[in-house]
């Protein structure tokens, strides 16, 4: 294929590609349903949970921190496209460039060590902190029991 | 010299002479996409007995070996039995969300592969934004992995699916940075340019340490990225059965499988074009002769020699390291590789901008 062509003309035999797998797929799997056993017994179509009953509803609650995480992702990844930028025009920008970019990733870690102090980047719990605090209470009741009479 | 870059042009050649150019350009478009498709089909079949074999033999045992010699046809004999099986739904998934996301994984896996340079003048689309295109495509798997994990109404599912994508997207930005570290030294994104480059050395020694350095974050994000081992948190065997993809059957699963095994296949390619000079020979500076010798190993084999090194590397990984938990697996990204990916660009720029490398 000539490579000097618009890209209107070159995006459209992606797209034939894109049909072609997901007409393949679409063939594959109706081939599979076709062949494939049928059951409809009791326990057939409920989901698997290490083969007991299942306990109220899989549409569980999970940990925000998922969705801090995503959201550093989109600060991050924004900014991993400026860059991106920058590094295409890099010859021509010369030192000035490179001292923008320096401010802007320094912005960028500036940040990172925001959120890593506010505890933003602990995600799930401390265990030293955990043990610190057990050893307290320990130590604590360890006292209580020395300071008894008996 | 018999080589693939002739018989696609002749291909070429021929077809643009028998028919009128748009008839000509569509049948081209449609043998480029068999083509594709068959690719990934024995890609996936040699990569899961590739697995394994590797494991196999690592744990010294021999793996599968009755089926075909040596064990060769165990994946085609597993496929057809796969086909034969039932694709359950099961009670309470959102259908459709549930059968939309094995196409998702599939058809994402299958247009990351079109960029790559396979040969010399061997590559479906020499895009302008090549490596860009395939961090920017590649990162829309996750949405698949979602959408299996929620459809799914399972609690594996749903935990595999979260920590899957929490995974993927943090990785991603080690990944990015690491490209963008060779981008600065090629100074373009299209993969043509980023492997004429590398004509007298690959980055990875031409660079200094900081391509070093950026080559082994490289391979650890996509090692996450592609959910294996030790990240696989997503699919943790011994913990959530088989994670987003628990309640797939029969021929669903195999496709999920393929995905993955083909998204593997994928960023080793991506990491040998940018670090390894993709179907370059190696060459040493002026030593005329060696590099003659090495211009007669055809550029294909070298391609497929480097790609297939570094997925053993990353099959080698699942077999060494244990498995992280995800509060350790989220820090060695956010505390460790951002910044130092970050200090690396900086350093790597600054390389090249003084022009140190070789």
């Amino acid at each position: 294929m000539p490579s000097n062509e618009s890209h209107s003309t070159l995006l459209w035999p992606l797209l034939l590609y894109t049909i072609l797998v997901v007409i393949l797929l679409a063939a594959i799997l109706a081939l599979s349903y076709l062949l494939g056993q049928r059951h409809d017994d009791r326990a057939t179509g409920k989901p698997y949970e290490g083969g007991i009953e299942q306990t109220g509803a899989a549409r569980l609650r999970f940990s925000a921190k998922f969705y801090l995480v995503a959201m550093l992702f989109v600060i991050f990844d924004v900014e991993a496209v400026f860059i991106m930028l920058w590094a295409l025009g890099f010859y021509a920008l010369g030192w000035r460039g490179y001292l923008g970019v320096l401010v802007f990733i320094g912005q960028l870690l500036v940040v990172l060590v925001y959120e890593w102090g506010i505890g933003a980047l602990s995600i799930g719990a401390d265990a030293k902190k955990i043990l610190k605090e057990y050893k307290k209470i320990k130590l604590n009741s360890d006292e209580m029991v020395a300071k008894q009479p008996w | 010299m018999l080589s693939i870059e002739n018989i696609t042009h002749s291909i070429d050649v021929w077809l643009y002479g028998t028919f009128n150019p748009t008839a000509a350009l569509l049948l081209e478009s449609l043998i480029v996409g068999l083509c594709a498709i068959t690719l990934f089909a024995v890609l996936g079949l040699v990569l899961v007995l590739m697995e394994r074999k590797v494991s196999a033999y690592m744990q010294i045992r021999l793996g599968p070996n009755r089926v075909g010699p040596g064990g060769a046809l165990q994946t085609v004999a597993d496929t057809l039995k796969l086909a034969m099986k039932e694709g359950l739904t099961p009670d309470g998934a959102d259908k459709f969300l549930f059968n939309l996301a094995p196409f998702m994984v599939i058809v994402v896996a299958m247009l990351i592969l079109v960029p790559v340079a396979f040969a010399k003048g061997t590559q479906i689309w020499d895009i302008n934004i090549g490596v860009l295109y395939i961090s920017a495509v590649s990162s829309l798997s996750v949405i698949g992995i979602l959408m299996a994990g929620w459809a799914s109404n399972n609690k594996y599912s749903l935990l595999g699916a979260m920590r899957s994508g929490a995974q993927i997207v943090s990785y991603e930005l080690s990944a990015g940075l690491s490209i963008i570290s060779i981008v600065t030294l090629t100074g373009s994104l299209r993969i043509s340019d980023i492997i004429d480059s590398q004509q007298d050395g690959w980055w990875l020694f031409k660079g200094h340490i900081p391509a070093m350095i950026s080559f082994v974050i490289f391979i650890i994000a996509v090692t996450a990225e592609t959910n294996r081992a030790p990240f696989d948190l997503a699919e943790a065997e011994s913990e959530l059965t088989a994670g987003f993809h628990t309640e797939y059957s029969g021929m669903k699963f195999a496709l999920f499988f393929l995905a993955e095994y083909v998204n593997i296949f994928i960023v080793c390619a991506i990491a040998a074009t940018l670090f390894l000079g993709g179907w370059m020979p190696l060459h040493i500076g002026h030593w005329t002769a060696f590099n003659h010798a090495m211009d007669y190993i055809p550029s294909s084999l070298w391609f497929i020699g480097k790609t297939f090194f570094l997925i053993f590397v990353i099959m080698w990984f699942r077999w060494t390291f244990p498995r992280l938990r995800i509060d350790q697996l989220l820090s060695l990204e956010w505390k460790y590789l951002l910044p130092l990916s970050l200090f690396n660009l900086l350093l790597m720029t600054l390389i090249s901008i003084k022009g140190w490398h070789f």
